[in-house]
């Protein structure tokens, strides 16, 4: 049978992805560009025994997501720049307390208010070191409707996977633009679920480490009980400050992500084979930055592109590998620098490299892109 | 080689300007099995103030999705003429409202027109289809999907007791431009 097909706005298709992957619980509180998210689980979430609550702000948003996350359902809040910041607190407090929940952000521009309906990506910064502390990050861009579909079920599957807070970013752009999707159906798409500790109530420790570096959570409120705290806890979820327990936590906690990012990282390369100019790009630019891609090799230009699907943990050592093949590689991204250091970091002056920054609201073009190729190279 | 096809429909916030988009792109993409892609941009105000809806429609799946150089372009209100022609494709297409763009824009396009919103307000009888019968009109401009395509993708996104009128709103921009192409 030919597949469900839908025009969906990538919004609306991150919504039906949450569902898809089993969420049960959306907190949020309103705000453009990412409202849709709430609009349509305000729908579809009570026709299956789910929960849609909208919280008195973002703060109480996120803490109404960690509080269902922790009694065992799948749980999303979606917002823009400045609600995640209001959120960052409780984002942390999901690190240390190994909550795995979804968070979406539909980036506009900042800081502050900002721009509503302007598009941004000026919080891919944000997204790795928003709130205080050492501690580990993933982090999902994707750039159709489609994607965001898939992206969207996967960054459940690594929450829960890696017990973990996993952000989806979006943009003004591809989170308004509609495209027809194919509405995969059950058992097309990995979910995973998560599972129950396999010992029995009274031998449970939600951050015993002789499980390995996720240790299983149980639902809280059922015959498990157990103590959360945002404080550096022992194996039994009470506070300690035991140099060599908090020490050991920390470093399982990065170390949880560091050790498994061959499972998390997930990039498309684009043209790169016999690339002598590299155009890293995410998202809504990413598209652009084909387009320019394909216009240039018309002409004669070897370019190609390379899109971090996942953004964090940032794709380092591929990025590496590219550097040492490529002359130049350029950065377009519509905030005014900040990807471009992460490259700059992995590529250790490998070659040369060039961004381009915009943050006027409007999307880096593809004749951008193109100008700044033959500009320097 | 593929064939991308740029349609922008402007005038102000509250025409329906973004509707007319979807149901195009729904026509092209859910109807006919082209690739489309539909975005738009809009200020804070719910009314008013210029407005556009893009749709990008391609034989082959489409990378950016705004428009590049526009193909066909249709503007209601002479703010948005002034405002969104500049990055019509030399030779592309502009269809205004007669009453409601009274200074048509100079440029490398060929123009046409007719009383867009007049003929839903006096024609079909309500003003609010004004975005069905502009979209009968753009998809005569083009023919970029079958005219049976866009009455499909209309008539799906309608109640029942709209039926009617969509459908008379759509065919009256529909055979209006036809009457005008000749």
């Amino acid at each position: 049978m030919a597949k469900k097909v839908a025009l969906l706005q990538g919004n609306e298709a991150c919504a039906y992805g949450a569902l898809y992957a089993g969420c049960s619980f959306f907190g949020g509180y309103p705000i453009t560009p990412s409202t849709e998210v709430a609009e349509v689980l305000a729908r579809e979430l009570p026709k299956t025994g789910g929960k849609f609550i909208q919280m008195e702000d973002e703060i109480g948003a996120m803490a109404s997501v960690l509080g269902a996350a922790l009694t065992g359902v799948k749980a999303l809040t979606a917002s823009s720049g400045p609600g995640i910041s209001l959120k960052q607190e409780l984002i942390g407090y999901a690190c240390i307390a190994e909550i795995p929940c979804v968070i979406v952000n539909v980036m506009r521009g900042g800081p502050s208010t900002g721009m509503p309906t302007g598009p941004s990506q000026s919080d891919i910064m944000q997204a790795r070191w928003g709130t205080h502390g050492d501690h580990a990050a993933i982090a999902v861009a994707p750039a159709s409707c489609q994607e965001i579909f898939s992206e969207t079920v996967r960054a459940f599957n690594l929450a829960e996977t890696y017990r973990m807070p996993v952000q989806i970013l979006l943009d003004e752009i591809n989170g308004h633009m509609r495209e027809r999707i194919e509405l995969p159906e059950p058992g097309d798409l990995e979910v995973v679920d998560r599972q129950a500790p396999p010992v029995s109530p009274d031998q449970y420790l939600p951050y015993d480490p002789s499980f390995g570096d996720v240790p299983p959570l149980a639902a809280f409120g059922s015959e498990y009980r157990f103590h959360v705290t945002g404080l550096n806890k022992a194996a039994d979820g009470f506070p300690t400050t035991k140099a060599k327990l908090v020490d050991a936590e920390e470093r399982r906690q990065i170390r949880k992500v560091e050790a498994n990012r061959d499972q998390i990282e997930k990039n498309e390369e684009y043209m790169v084979d016999d690339a002598e100019i590299l155009i890293v790009a995410i998202g809504t630019i990413s598209r652009s930055a084909r387009h320019a891609v394909n216009e240039l090799r018309k002409q004669g230009q070897k370019v190609g592109l390379f899109r971090p699907i996942t953004l964090w943990p940032f794709p380092e050592r591929r990025i590496a590998e590219l550097a040492g093949q490529v002359k130049v590689i350029i950065v377009p991204e519509m905030n005014l620098g900040q990807m471009i250091l992460e490259v700059e970091r992995v590529i250790k002056g490998a070659c040369a490299l060039h961004g381009i920054g915009r943050v006027d609201g409007e999307p880096i073009s593809p004749s951008q892109i193109m100008d700044k190729v033959k500009e320097v190279y | 080689m593929s064939k991308r096809y740029e349609i922008r429909f402007s005038g102000a916030g509250g025409q329906g300007l973004i509707t007319a988009g979807i149901i195009l792109a729904e026509a092209a993409s859910i109807v006919e099995n082209q690739y489309a892609v539909q975005s738009q941009s809009y200020g804070p105000e719910a009314r008013g103030g210029a407005s556009k809806s893009e749709v990008i429609i391609s034989d082959s799946p489409i990378d950016y999705p705004k428009a590049t150089l526009v193909d066909a372009c249709l503007a209601l209100t002479q703010e948005a003429a002034d405002k969104y022609v500049d990055t019509i494709k030399p030779g592309g297409l502009l269809l205004l409202d007669t009453d409601f763009v009274k200074r048509p824009p100079a440029g490398d396009f060929k123009i046409y027109r007719f009383p867009i919103i007049n003929t839903a307000k006096n024609d079909i009888g309500r003003a609010i289809v004004a975005n069905v019968v502009a979209l009968g009109a753009m998809v005569a401009l083009t023919g970029i999907v079958k005219r049976e395509s866009g009455e499909k993708a209309v008539l799906s996104r309608v109640p029942e007791a709209f039926v009617e009128l969509n459908k008379k709103a759509y065919n009256a921009g529909y055979e209006r431009v036809k009457a005008i192409l000749g």
